[in-house]
């Protein structure tokens, strides 16, 4: 069963575009939210991370801020 | 013991390894990151054989390139200290420790901090330093931009097409930037530019509220959202104590990569090479691997 992955990225973010390409690498589907143009989405990031850096990811409600890609890979069980 | 450590994995760094591997050395890269500036990079349109390229784009050809090559890669590791010890080099880092006959540092540059209260515990809450990543979640909200050259004028100029207001806050008589960028923030309406000021403290609760200036005349608090950082960089070479370093703490290497210390090369925006450029960094990085080549082949144990 595949995990639930949400992303909240910038489309000028580097890191994010880093980070959907390692997921796309790894086959893992996810859910893409620019919090440039949704406001709503844009709170929900700030409320589930309680900061404002760009991309946040959100894999089974575990929260990471950053591409960091070994709590990535960790939480991805990959 | 390997032959070679290279420290750091952005242009110069994986340029070298792609050398050093195509000559059989026995190689080991650390670094903490792939891409280094390179993947902060928005557009890329002057490295030869792409009109146009995105700088994640282009890190992920170079990523790419590396791997193809039998290269044993520590991503996530970041080093702490070298020295050298009688004719080998000790590399610890915050994981481990190494021994290598030679060594190629390429660790480049970081954003360059202000150092004031409030920094640190606003980071990412208000306060970036890559107004390209985290602009576009300021928008219609009034936002500072601190420092006056190219890169404090290209974030304000990203960031004034998205923010209600923008300030920035510049410590020196008149801004620095190309007269270019200057005359866009300049006809500007929703920017203000505040020269000779000092921000001495960024405050907020849970995000940042505002900060304090002050001139030589007053102090002053500007109640602002956002913050942006663009003060230059500075280079990643605090873990090497011996080498020669110029007034930038840049390392110093003569034409053919070589430092003042024997078998410790060092290329791309880490050493005092004048062109930062991904290009410049790509080409010194072949050079630093054919140098130390050079040198592992007259090595004596």
């Amino acid at each position: 069963m595949a995990k639930n992955v949400k992303i909240y990225s910038t489309p000028t973010c580097p890191w994010c575009i880093r980070t959907k390409q390692f997921l796309k690498e790894n086959n893992i589907p996810f859910e893409d939210f620019d919090v440039s143009t949704n406001e709503e989405a844009a709170q929900e990031m700030i409320e589930k991370s309680g900061q404002m850096g760009v991309p946040v990811l959100d894999i089974e409600g575990e929260i990471i801020v950053g591409f960091d890609k070994e709590r990535i890979k960790q939480a991805l069980g990959i | 013991m390997y032959d070679l450590i290279i420290i750091g994995a952005g242009p110069a760094g994986i340029t070298a390894a792609v050398y050093a591997s195509r000559k059989k050395i026995n190689t080991l890269v650390i670094t903490k990151d792939i891409g280094g500036q390179a993947a902060w990079s928005g557009e890329v349109e002057n490295y030869t054989g792409y009109q146009f390229i995105s700088g994640p784009e282009l890190v992920k050809k170079f990523e790419e390139h590396l791997k193809q090559y039998d290269i044993l890669l520590k991503e996530n590791e970041e080093v702490k200290l070298v020295k050298k010890i009688e004719n080998k080099i000790f590399v610890k880092t915050d994981k481990a420790e190494y021994f290598s006959k030679a060594l190629i540092i390429a660790s480049g540059k970081k954003s360059r901090e202000l150092n004031v209260p409030g920094e640190k515990e606003f980071k990412n809450k208000g306060l970036s330093y890559c107004a390209t990543c985290d602009g576009p979640l300021f928008s219609k909200k009034i936002v500072a931009v601190i420092g006056g050259g190219n890169s404090a004028l290209d974030a304000a100029l990203q960031l004034m097409r998205i923010a209600r207001k923008v300030y920035i806050i510049n410590n020196t008589a008149h801004l620095v930037g190309d007269p270019v960028m200057q005359e866009k923030v300049l006809g500007a309406d929703n920017v203000e530019i505040l020269n000779n000021t000092a921000v001495y403290e960024i405050f907020g609760d849970n995000f940042v509220k505002g900060i304090k200036v002050k001139t030589e005349e007053k102090e002053d608090i500007l109640e602002v959202e956002g913050i942006f950082i663009e003060i230059g960089l500075i280079p990643n070479s605090d873990f090497i104590k011996e080498v020669a370093k110029n007034q930038y703490r840049e390392i110093m290497i003569d034409r053919n990569n070589q430092t003042n210390i024997a078998g410790i090369f060092a290329c791309g925006d880490v050493t005092d090479v004048v062109d930062k450029q991904i290009i410049v960094a790509a080409g010194e990085g072949a050079k630093a691997a054919l140098s130390a080549f050079r040198y592992l082949m007259q090595y004596k144990d």
